[in-house]
């Protein structure tokens, strides 16, 4: 080891310049994320504010719209960070949900063992997508795009041979004072927002049996968990080794196998983590509409890569930001549930997000090499 | 001189019926920079792949500091102390240089029943062996892509030798690069070597291994001629040998002096 020697102390290099720390904090890869953040909220506070989507409702209308997004994006964020897609992470929304209801509802069996046998199903799924991926190099993209027919097949097919239906209800009734069950469909917070509705800060029902509860009585479950699982990714890729592990997997899989990263491991944990997220997604889904239908979560796969992508990370692996991945889904949920209180016609939206999609790649395609030095 | 660190005896290593090594026998000590020259195919990058476990060899003997080594795979060299600097391999661009230099080795910091990445530690590590190899960072978050293809290697290699690295086995480091970046990379190995870290050195350009080269093996078409000191060899005669006889140098004749 050199140890010994003392280092020399560093010498100013004339060849590099001094850099302003302004610029240092704003040049990284969330950067694009937040400018369009900024953008969107200018946007919607001129021409929205009048409309309702800043009352109490509609924040949390969009809240809770960005929050699902934000579920998804930090699987598929770590996932395309460790160089890896999920094309099958809509699919598998569906076939949780419909999983959940089959055994919780058909079967009978306890909700929350319904719900813990879906995860280890749905997660060992995960597994399966990753360890096909590694043994036969093949991308990921192929692979993951046959398990989005095959596990979308199943969802329709199961409901359809077990009730003749291709929609199970009846969820709410028997998730009914379950202790798993309310960790993916209540609220938190209920008291502080029973305080603020009697302090007046949020408006409260004027008449009816609801009249002085506030409008908005808690914080869903589904914006807790998408918080968690920010804040979960966000430490884990750049708190940890296991984070740094994620990085060399996606940046370069072979130079990070010579210096000893588990590669295979990293990757096909990535796609059990996807797995999971689509599954609380599918999870809070099912328990917010006490159903489970054979079309849910169709093209959220797209929407999960494409919040990742407004975020910053890099399709081909390597670089990327949890945080980045969560503005990305504030955007997409904002824009999305923006242009309906503007009152825009709704075929729009898609207009508004491939451009919002092509300006946040270019911006971010620019911060990019700003940082990394690529040409 | 001391008892070699590594000796390969006779080894050989066939891909079916292709004959990639046909008996090659090398060694190497402490501190000296030993060169091995071969012109492409000649089987220099079988013989390294076998000497840091990622072929196994199919006849002959490796032994590490005396003792017979058999590696499965490249973590076992690893941890014997060879580390081999691959010529494009080296470095993740898109990362930074103080990610890049404590990748699969990052240092822990506890709290609670938790382990965290140590940042703090690793940036001041990397910026200080940095520093000692003659690079100054804008800072140990500077990604390596800006960096230059000799910086990239000597990151390498300062990496390699902070991790214990017993014998440093750099594949052709020079091959890509300029002028002044080939005499940075240099200058590094010559430095590398006075640490007492055995040093061996592929490349196929003559002049490069003479500048910082002890001892000196042409392979060429899977055997060696033997090895040479310097001072007993003349460049004109490695090179004579890379080619395997003497069509070079009527060539070289009409370009006009080594190639």
């Amino acid at each position: 080891m050199v140890t010994s020697n003392p280092s020399p102390a560093p010498v100013a290099d004339e060849r590099i310049k001094e850099r302003s720390s302004l610029r240092k904090a704003l040049v990284r890869p969330e950067l694009g994320g937040m400018c369009g953040t900024v953008l969107v909220f200018t946007f919607f506070l001129l021409t929205a504010f009048d409309s309702g989507m800043f009352t109490s409702q509609g924040v949390l209308n969009w809240t809770l719209v960005s929050a699902q997004f934000a579920i998804i994006a930090v699987g598929a964020c770590l996932l395309m960070i460790s160089g890896e897609f999920d094309l099958s992470m809509g699919s598998m929304i569906g076939f949780a949900g419909m999983m959940i209801a089959i055994f919780g509802v058909t079967l009978g069996w306890p909700i929350w063992f319904a719900i813990i046998v879906t995860f280890i199903l749905c997660i060992g799924i995960g597994a399966l997508n990753g360890y096909i991926v590694i043994k036969t190099g093949l991308p990921s993209f192929i692979v993951t795009l046959a398990l989005l027919f095959i596990l979308r097949g199943f969802t329709i097919f199961l409901p359809q041979t077990l009730e003749r239906k291709t929609i199970i209800g009846g969820i709410r009734d028997v998730a009914e004072g379950d202790w798993l069950a309310s960790l993916f469909g209540g609220k938190v917070l209920t008291g502080v927002f029973q305080w603020l509705g009697d302090a007046g800060v949020i408006s409260t029902f004027e008449r009816g049996v609801k009249a002085g509860q506030p409008v908005v009585d808690g914080v869903p479950m589904l914006v807790v968990w998408a918080i968690g699982l920010i804040i979960f990714g966000h430490i884990l890729l750049t708190k940890t080794r296991f984070g740094n592990w994620i990085f060399a997997a996606g940046g370069d899989a072979q130079a990070a196998r010579y210096v000893g990263v588990p590669v295979s491991r990293v990757k096909i944990l990535m796609f059990m983590f996807t797995a999971f997220c689509a599954t609380v997604f599918a999870t809070c889904q099912v328990m917010e509409f006490g159903s489970a239908g054979a079309d849910r979560g169709v093209l959220k796969e797209f929407e999960a890569i494409i919040s990742v992508v407004i975020g910053g990370a890099l399709l081909t692996g390597g670089y990327g930001s949890v945080l980045g991945a969560a503005l990305g889904a504030l955007i997409f949920g904002v824009v999305q549930q923006g242009l309906f209180f503007a009152g825009v016609e709704s075929s729009l939206f898609r207009v508004f997000l491939g451009i919002i999609l092509l300006l946040a790649v270019v911006l971010n395609t620019y911060i990019r090499r700003m940082i990394t030095g690529e040409r | 001189m001391s008892s070699p660190i590594l000796q390969m005896k006779d080894i050989e290593k066939h891909f079916g019926p292709v004959i990639a090594l046909a008996g090659v026998s090398v060694d190497v000590h402490q501190g000296e920079c030993h060169c091995l020259l071969g012109d492409n195919g000649a089987g220099k990058s079988t013989f390294i792949k076998t000497m840091s476990g990622v072929h196994k060899a199919t006849k002959g003997e490796i032994l590490f500091e005396g003792k017979p080594m058999n590696f499965q795979r490249p973590r076992d060299a690893i941890s014997a102390g060879i580390a081999t600097v691959y010529q494009d391999l080296a470095m993740i661009p898109l990362m930074s240089v103080s990610r890049n230099f404590f990748m699969g080795n990052e240092p822990i910091r506890n709290i609670g029943p938790l382990k965290f990445f140590d940042h703090k530690r690793a940036n001041e590590i990397t910026m200080s062996e940095m520093s000692k190899m003659g690079i100054n960072l804008r800072g140990p978050d500077q990604a390596v892509g800006t960096l230059s293809g000799g910086e990239r290697q000597t990151v390498a290699i300062a990496r390699a030798v902070y991790f214990g690295a017993k014998v440093l086995i750099l594949d052709e480091p020079t091959s890509a690069l300029g002028v002044r970046q080939t005499s940075n990379v240099l200058a590094t190995i010559n430095m590398v070597r006075k640490l007492g870290v055995a040093v061996v050195f592929i490349t196929h350009n003559v002049r490069h291994a003479m500048a910082v080269g002890d001892r000196f093996t042409v392979l060429n078409r899977g055997k060696t001629f033997g090895t040479a000191s310097r001072g007993d060899v003349s460049p004109e005669e490695l090179q004579d040998m890379m080619a395997g006889g003497q069509e070079l140098a009527t060539l070289e004749g009409s370009l006009g002096g080594t190639v």
